[in-house]
C-alpha cells in the first residue's frame, strides 16, 4: 500500500431504510426533549451533562449502541450509533454526561477488560448511569503523552499511584477516570514501553489518595480538573488490559476520541442561530457564506459517514480521523469568524438568548477546538506520518 | 469491474498526457477504442452498461494524468442526445451554452429548425464533430445537434491551453437533429460544475502525490525537505483539501445520478474549487521554483486547477446557490435538508 492510499476514505454506506428510520424517532425524541432549550445551552452541546436525559437516551438503547447485548449493548451498527450521534450533536442535546465513556472508555474496556470488569461497568454505562473522565494530560505532558510521569507502583495486591493529571473534563463528576501512567522504569530508549491504563473508582479514591481540584477555564465555568494522587491505592483488579500496554491502548482509544461527528458540528448551533437572523431575505454576500459553510459542513459530513463506515467493517481509520478532525476544527473556528462578520452584534453575557449569546459562547469556546483530543499541529504531524514524511 | 475499468484507465492515461498540450488525437483514438467515451450513455445509446460512479472514475483517472483530450464534454453531451433520444455520432462531443448569460434559440424553419445565437467558452468546439446545444424554442427547451461546419468560431482557450472557442451560429437543422430536452440550459450548467468537481478532484489528487514524492526527494540542508515540519503541515493541509476535493466529487456523482439536486451540485463544486485553490497554492510552494517552470509537470495539474474552478460558475455563484437553500429551510430546517442531501 502507497502511503496516499494509507489516506483514502472508502465510500461512505448509502443510507438505508433502517438508518432513516431510526433517524425520525431521533428528531421526534429530541424535538420533545429539547423543546425548552434556548439556542445558547444547545450550543454547549457534549459539554452540556445532564444525567437524567442519558437515562433516558439509554431507555431508547441509544447509549452502547454497537456492544454485545451481554454487556447492556444493543448491538446495533456503527451507522446506526453515527446516525444517533450527529442528530444528538445538530439539535445541542445535553450529551455530556455519557459522551466520553460511551465513546472512549467503554469501547476501550470492551477491547481490553477483563470479564469481570466489562460485566460491572460496561451495563452501567448504557444504563446512562454511570460516566467517565479521561486522565491523559498532565503538567509536563500534554501533547507529548509519551512523556508523562505519574506513576503506578506495585504494592502487596495491588498499585500505589502518586502524580498529577490536568485539564481532567468533568472528573468532578466522573464516576470513573481511565488514567495513564508509567508503571515500568522510567522512560528510556522505548518511550512507549512501560505505561499503563488504570480504572479508577473516583468515589472511592477521592479522599483516599486523590483529590480535584476545579480550574476555571476562561469563561469561569468549572469544566476541567486537576486531579493529584498521593499514594492512591488501586487494587489488582483496576489493571485495565495488559500492564507495559498503555501506550497501544491509549492510541486505539484516541482514535476513537477523533473519530465522531463531534469534530466538526461544535458550532452548529452557531450556523442554526444565523440562519434564524438572516431569514430567507439575506443579502447576497449572506447567501455565499452561510452556503460555504453549509457545503463544508456537506463534505465533512461526507467523510464523517465514510468513518463510521471503515469502524463498521473493521478498518482502522485512525488517520482519516486525524484529518476530519482537523478540517473540521478549522470549519467550527470558521464558523464563528464568519457569523460574527454577516451580522452586525456584540457577542453579549449569556442571560439573553439571542444569537449574540451563541456567539458570545462559541468566540469564548472556539480556541479549545484545535486544542482538545490532539491539537492541529499534532494531528498534522500524523497526517504527515500517513503520508510517509516521517 | 470498477478496479478493473479504472486499472485499464490508469494503464491507458499514465505516461502519455505528458507530452502533449491542447488536443492528443492518439490518446483520444485509444480513449474511443476503449469506450471511455460512451462512458455516461445508456446501453441502448451504444454504452458499455458502465455506471455513473464508474465513468466519474474514468473521469478522474484522466484528470489526475492531466489528459489532454474533451473526455468530460464527450460522456457528458452523447448523455444529453441519448436522454433526448437523440443518435450519439462517434468523434469528439461537446456542449453549449456553458455560461448562464448565453443563450441560443430554436425556431421552426420549413420542415426543420433553425438554431441563432452564440455562446462563448466552449470547451473543444474547434475538435469536435457535433455540439450539443439546449437551445430555447417556444415549446420550451430543446436539445440540438450541431455539426462541424455549422458555425463560425473563434478560438480560445483556458490558463491550461484546454481549447475554450466562442461559436456563432445561424443554422439550419434537420428535423431529426433536435428535439424536446428533458433539462434546461440550467441543468446543464450544473451537470458541467459536477463534472469539473469530478475533475477538480482527480487533479488535485494527482498533485498531492506529485508534491509529497519531491518532498521526499528534494534535498536541502542536508535532507529531504519533507523532513521539515512546515513542510509536512502543508502537505498535511493538503492532503485534508484533497480528502474534501474527492468527498466533493461524490457528491456530483451522486447529484449526475439523481436528476441534479442544486444543494448537491452547488456544495460540490463551490467545496471542490475551494479546496482546487488552497491545494495549488501549496503544491507550488513545496515545489519552489521547478514548479513554476514549463518543464516540470506540477503546472499541468495547477493550471487546469485554476481554471475547473471558474468554469460552470466558481465558488461564489455556488456557494450563494447553497446558501439561498439553506436560508430558505430556516433554523428547523437546516439540518434536514443538508442530512436529506
Ligand atoms: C477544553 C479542553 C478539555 C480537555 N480535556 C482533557 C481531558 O479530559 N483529559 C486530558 O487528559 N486532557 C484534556 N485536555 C488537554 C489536551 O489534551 C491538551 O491540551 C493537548 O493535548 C495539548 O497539550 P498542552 O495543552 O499541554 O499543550 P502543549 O503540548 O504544550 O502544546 C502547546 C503548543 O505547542 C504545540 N506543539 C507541541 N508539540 C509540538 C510538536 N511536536 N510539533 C509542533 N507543535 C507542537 C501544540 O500544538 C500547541 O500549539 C483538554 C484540553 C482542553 C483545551
Amino acid at each position: 500500500m502507497t502511503a496516499l492510499e494509507a489516506l483514502t476514505f472508502a465510500p461512505p454506506p448509502d443510507p438505508d431504510a433502517a438508518t432513516e428510520a431510526l433517524r425520525q424517532e431521533v428528531r421526534a425524541f429530541l424535538a420533545a426533549e429539547l423543546r425548552d432549550r434556548t439556542p445558547q445551552q444547545r450550543a454547549e452541546s457534549w459539554s452540556a451533562a445532564d444525567p437524567a436525559f442519558s437515562r433516558r437516551m439509554a431507555a431508547r438503547g441509544w447509549i452502547g449502541m454497537t456492544w454485545p447485548r451481554r454487556y447492556g449493548g444493543h448491538q446495533r451498527s456503527a451507522l446506526e450509533r453515527y446516525v444517533v450521534l450527529e442528530e444528538m450533536l445538530a439539535a445541542g442535546a445535553p450529551v455530556g454526561h455519557h459522551w466520553v465513556a460511551d465513546r472512549q472508555s467503554g469501547p476501550n474496556i470492551l477491547r481490553n477488560g477483563t470479564e469481570a470488569q466489562r460485566q460491572a461497568i460496561l451495563p452501567r454505562i448504557a444504563a446512562g448511569t454511570c460516566s467517565f473522565c479521561i486522565g491523559m494530560s498532565e503538567p509536563d505532558s500534554g501533547s507529548d503523552l509519551a512523556a508523562a510521569r505519574t506513576r503506578a507502583e506495585r504494592v502487596d495486591g495491588g498499585w500505589r499511584v502518586n502524580g498529577t493529571k490536568v485539564w481532567t473534563s468533568g472528573a468532578h463528576r466522573a464516576d470513573y477516570m481511565i488514567l495513564f501512567c508509567r508503571t515500568g522504569p522510567a522512560a528510556g530508549e522505548d518511550r512507549h514501553a512501560g505505561a499503563s491504563q488504570f480504572l479508577v473508582d473516583m468515589q472511592r479514591a477521592r479522599g483516599n489518595g486523590m483529590t480535584v481540584r476545579p480550574i476555571l477555564d476562561m469563561r469561569g465555568a468549572h469544566h476541567f480538573n486537576e486531579v493529584s494522587f498521593t499514594d492512591l491505592r488501586l487494587d489488582d483488579d483496576a489493571l485495565l488490559g495488559q500492564e507495559g500496554d498503555g501506550w497501544k491502548q491509549v492510541t486505539a482509544e484516541l482514535a476513537f476520541e477523533r473519530s465522531g461527528p463531534e469534530r466538526f458540528l461544535s458550532s452548529f448551533a452557531l450556523l442554526t442561530e444565523a440562519v434564524r437572523v438572516l431569514g430567507p431575505a439575506a443579502s447576497e454576500r449572506a447567501q455565499v457564506a452561510i452556503g460555504r459553510l453549509c457545503a463544508h459542513t456537506l463534505a465533512l459530513r461526507r467523510l464523517s459517514r465514510s468513518i463510521a463506515g471503515m469502524l463498521q467493517a473493521g478498518a482502522d481509520p485512525a488517520l482519516q480521523a486525524a484529518l476530519v478532525k482537523d478540517l473540521g476544527n478549522v470549519l467550527e473556528q470558521e464558523t464563528v469568524e464568519v457569523v460574527r462578520l454577516l451580522i452586525d452584534t456584540e457577542p453579549a453575557a449569556p442571560e439573553d438568548a439571542t444569537l449574540a449569546a451563541v456567539l458570545a459562547h462559541l468566540v469564548l469556546t472556539a480556541p479549545s477546538f484545535s486544542l482538545r483530543g490532539g491539537t492541529r499541529e499534532i494531528l498534522r504531524g500524523i497526517i504527515a506520518r500517513g503520508l510517509g514524511l516521517r | 469491474m470498477s478496479d478493473l475499468l479504472t486499472d485499464a484507465a490508469e494503464r491507458l492515461f499514465a505516461g502519455r498526457a505528458a507530452t502533449e498540450q491542447g488536443f492528443d488525437p492518439a490518446l483520444w483514438a485509444a480513449v474511443a477504442e476503449a469506450g471511455f467515451a460512451a462512458a455516461l450513455l445508456p446501453e441502448d445509446a451504444g454504452g458499455a452498461g458502465t455506471t455513473v460512479a464508474e465513468a466519474m472514475a474514468l473521469l478522474r483517472t484522466a484528470a489526475a494524468h492531466a489528459a489532454p483530450i474533451p473526455l468530460a464534454e464527450t460522456m457528458l453531451a452523447g448523455r444529453l442526445l441519448a436522454l433526448a433520444g437523440l443518435a450519439v455520432p462517434p468523434g469528439v462531443l461537446t456542449l453549449a451554452p456553458v455560461r448562464l448569460a448565453d443563450r441560443m434559440a430554436l425556431h421552426r424553419d420549413g420542415g426543420g429548425w433553425r438554431l441563432c445565437g452564440s455562446a462563448s467558452g466552449i470547451p473543444w468546439a474547434r475538435h469536435a464533430a457535433a455540439v450539443v446545444v439546449v437551445a430555447e424554442a417556444a415549446e420550451g427547451p430543446a436539445v440540438v445537434r450541431l455539426d462541424a461546419g455549422g458555425f463560425t468560431l473563434a478560438e480560445g482557450r483556458n490558463l491550461a491551453g484546454e481549447p475554450r472557442d466562442r461559436i456563432d451560429a445561424d443554422t439550419r437543422i434537420a428535423a431529426e437533429a433536435a428535439a424536446p430536452a428533458p433539462f434546461d440550459a440550467i441543468a446543464l450548467h450544473a451537470a458541467g460544475a459536477a463534472l469539473r468537481s469530478v475533475q477538480i478532484a482527480g487533479a488535485l489528487a494527482a498533485a498531492l502525490a506529485l508534491s509529497v514524492q519531491y518532498a521526499q526527494t528534494r534535498v536541502q540542508f542536508g535532507r529531504p525537505i519533507g523532513r521539515f515540519q512546515a513542510i509536512q503541515h502543508s502537505l498535511a493541509i493538503l492532503a485534508g483539501q484533497s480528502a474534501a476535493a474527492l468527498a466533493a466529487a461524490d457528491m456530483a456523482t451522486d447529484a449526475l445520478a439523481r436528476a441534479l439536486p442544486p444543494l448537491l451540485v452547488g456544495a460540490a463544486k463551490a467545496r471542490a474549487g475551494e479546496a482546487a485553490s488552497i491545494g495549488a497554492a501549496l503544491a507550488h510552494q513545496v515545489h519552489g521554483a521547478i514548479g513554476f517552470t514549463r518543464e516540470y509537470r506540477l503546472h499541468r495539474l495547477t493550471q487546469r486547477l485554476w481554471s475547473w474552478r471558474d468554469e460552470f460558475g466558481n465558488e461564489a455563484t455556488w456557494q450563494a446557490a447553497v446558501g439561498r437553500i439553506a436560508l430558505a429551510a430556516g433554523p428547523d430546517g437546516l439540518w434536514p435538508t443538508l442530512t436529506a442531501a
